[in-house]
């Protein structure tokens, strides 16, 4: 046991000049990202257009979840603009919101749904991937052509890709801003080390948005568990969302990094073996004991890949995350 | 009554001070740091962010007061601190050294009343759970003269208002010194807005609805014509955003910011610091946890959004507010973002305390 861990050890002992590659993390990782995001809300929203219909769209929504799942880690910059990131996926939901607010707009066949733009101020709980989960996953999915719901799916559909599309435009640009961090008129970031800081802490808090939400919001407690807390799982997407931030996460760590991360990469290694394993598309096994404790030791394996970021990746760069904010009071 | 005359006599005998925060450079601010070889400071500030001082100091603090016209400021220890550093920042001698009393702990806030001969600071007692306000008296050597009730559980700031009335932030939990960072009786808090007078009489209390009751109202700032801000911190699940500062004024009803929903949830149910501009017309809430600021007018209406990772400290700045983070930004906000000095290295802590001399 010990001979077959000092190999790593030795590794990650090794003094090595870490560079941060914040350019290669831009470039290779979040633009495709953004690019990809706005093609498959793209091919949503046509979709929608051609036929509203629940069967029709649920393809497509699947990829364009799939996209947000490559992008949605990425929460500083454009994506925290207006709310973009809730107005795409307004989740964890505990008050119940798009529940409440797609229930509302369904029942007074609210006409704000014929309007892109008047569309784009409603309530970011009747809006993005979640709202349209309810109407294309939800009890009344057989609806018609022309039923309400209908016109409803094609709005949340188009403006779900006009959001990405933008989200894409000022990619570009914050890219750029990134890119030349500590010049006189950059005021977004002060120093080299805040765009670092910035990827460095979005890695590090998607990890444990995998692990404390979309693992720890279902797991509930042993006494109480709750699977319907899970996200998207009128869509079957809980563990489908959980394997693909994680390799989504992997990457960013990997291009972020200019040097060989091997402790980090074991890490996600085992996490997406286990994810695969899992065979619970919802994580319903949450309320089972014996599946119950598999959900909880991915969740560990989760949080032990943040341990290993922040030895590896943290240590090697000199970034810390968070002196004020795991700091109290 | 015998208390009032106590403190009147302590008063009289009180002496002027003879230096003045222009020995100390004519700070603006005060703000500690961690600095890149891992040691703590405490620094003077001007409004271009140039340091007036720097003043060793031998853990992390939380916040300071600030003497109103002598250069002297209260570093206090991270709560729950036994200890704070009185500090002459004309010459970085540490004046005296304030012990919590047995049975006592620091909450890491302060403010002077009685023309600066009396510092206050916020305490629990912990035996009994109850908050408790120490009096130490400048002019007897910063010896403890007294100590009056917060009228609430786990007071976390205190504010002088006109009048030597004192307004406390009774945060609702306890805490104990000998578990940090455990918050304790959280299942039973309510916490409220509490103005004390210097004899310890309870003027008036605030306390949110019911529905509120797991949010902890721990930072304080003055407005205009007695307005009070309070900035809480949920103690219920933060993606439900809710609000996270209110307003009050002693007499009236609480009115509670109208941040968007996305905002509210962005603040992950954490409110750091709470400032007015000088001019008192806005008020500013930080979100370490968010990284963001978020600014209102002085009846809670939402105005813009500052973004920047783990800031948290804020203060008056002319129009607009100084910004502190974690990673050494100091920058000053009002129509524009306006990087000051950068320091790679300083982590600037939780708050920034303007000097009013």
């Amino acid at each position: 046991m010990r001979a077959a861990l000092l190999p790593v050890f030795v590794l990650a002992l090794l003094p090595r000049p870490a560079l941060p590659d914040v350019t290669g993390a831009v470039n290779d990782h979040v633009l495709p990202a953004t690019r990809n995001f706005a093609e498959t809300t793209g091919a949503l929203a046509d979709a929608a257009t051609a036929d509203c219909r629940a069967v029709s769209l649920r393809p497509a929504y699947q990829d364009a979840f799939d996209g947000w799942m490559g992008l949605s880690h990425l929460g500083f910059g454009p994506l925290e603009q207006d709310g973009r990131a809730l107005t795409i996926e307004f989740w964890p939901d505990p008050r119940g919101l798009v529940a409440r607010t797609v229930r509302g707009l369904v029942a007074d066949a609210d006409p704000v749904v014929d309007d892109p733009q008047a569309f784009a101020e409603v309530s970011i709980a009747g809006r993005g991937l979640m709202a349209l989960e309810r109407v294309i996953h939800g009890d009344n999915a057989d609806y018609g052509p022309d039923d309400y719901e209908c016109r409803y799916a094609r709005a949340i559909a188009v403006d779900l890709s006009a959001i990405a599309a933008d989200i894409r435009t000022d990619w570009a640009d914050h890219a750029q801003l990134m890119l030349t961090a500590g010049t006189a008129d950059n005021s977004r970031y002060l120093s080299a080390k805040e765009p670092e800081q910035a990827l460095y802490t979005a890695l590090l808090s998607a990890i444990e948005f995998d692990a404390d939400q979309r693992i720890g919001r279902p797991m509930g407690t042993f006494d109480k568990p709750r699977p319907k807390s899970a996200e998207a799982w009128r869509s079957d997407r809980p563990s489908r969302n959980i394997r693909l931030s994680l390799a989504a996460l992997r990457d960013l760590a990997l291009r972020m990094s200019d040097t060989p991360i091997p402790v980090t990469e074991a890490a996600f290694e085992t996490a997406q073996q286990t994810a695969m394993a899992l065979d619970d598309a919802r994580l319903a096994g949450v309320a089972d004991p014996q599946s119950r404790l598999k959900i909880e030791i991915l969740q560990q394996q989760i949080r032990a890949i943040g341990d290993a970021v922040r030895g590896e990746i943290g240590g090697g760069l000199g970034l810390t995350a968070g002196f004020n904010s795991r700091d109290g009071d | 009554m015998r208390r009032r005359s106590f403190l009147t006599a302590l008063m009289a005998g009180a002496v002027a001070p003879r230096l003045s925060w222009a020995d100390a450079g004519s700070p603006a601010i005060l703000g500690a740091a961690r600095e890149a070889d891992g040691t703590y400071a405490l620094f003077g500030l001007t409004a271009q962010g140039a340091d007036t001082f720097r003043i060793p100091l031998p853990a992390r603090g939380h916040a300071a007061a600030a003497h109103p016209t002598a250069p002297e400021a209260v570093a206090f220890a991270r709560s729950p601190g036994t200890f704070a550093l009185v500090l002459n920042c004309a010459t970085g001698k540490v004046m005296a050294r304030l012990h919590a009393p047995q049975g006592r702990h620091f909450y890491g806030h302060g403010t002077f009343i009685a023309d600066g001969d009396i510092l206050c600071t916020s305490e629990n007692d912990y035996q009994a759970g109850q908050g408790r306000i120490g009096l130490w008296s400048r002019s007897q050597g910063w010896r403890r003269v007294g100590e009056i009730p917060t009228h609430g559980t786990g007071p976390h700031e205190i504010r002088r208002m006109p009048g030597d009335v004192l307004v406390a932030a009774n945060g609702g939990y306890r805490n104990h010194p000998d578990s940090p960072g455990v918050k304790l009786g959280v299942a039973e808090m309510r916490p409220n807005l509490a103005y004390v007078s210097a004899d310890g009489d309870l003027l008036d209390k605030m306390e949110l609805d019911e529905s509120l009751r797991l949010n902890s109202i721990r930072h304080i700032a003055l407005g205009r014509d007695g307005l009070v801000a309070f900035g809480m911190q949920w103690q219920g699940d933060p993606a439900e955003g809710v609000p996270l500062m209110g307003l009050h004024r002693r007499g009236g009803p609480a009115v509670l910011d109208r941040m968007p929903i996305h905002e509210a949830v962005a603040m992950a149910g954490y409110v750091g610091s709470v400032a007015f501009d000088a001019a008192r017309r806005q008020v500013a809430i930080s979100s370490p946890r968010g990284g963001r600021v978020q600014i209102f007018d002085d009846t809670g209406g939402h105005l813009r959004t500052i973004l920047r990772e783990d800031v948290c400290g804020l203060a008056p700045a002319g129009r607009g507010f100084f910004v502190s983070d974690g990673l050494g930004g100091l920058t000053r906000a009002d129509d524009l973002i306006t990087p000051l000095a950068k320091r790679g290295g300083r982590a600037w802590d939780h708050h920034l305390v303007p000097v009013t001399a």
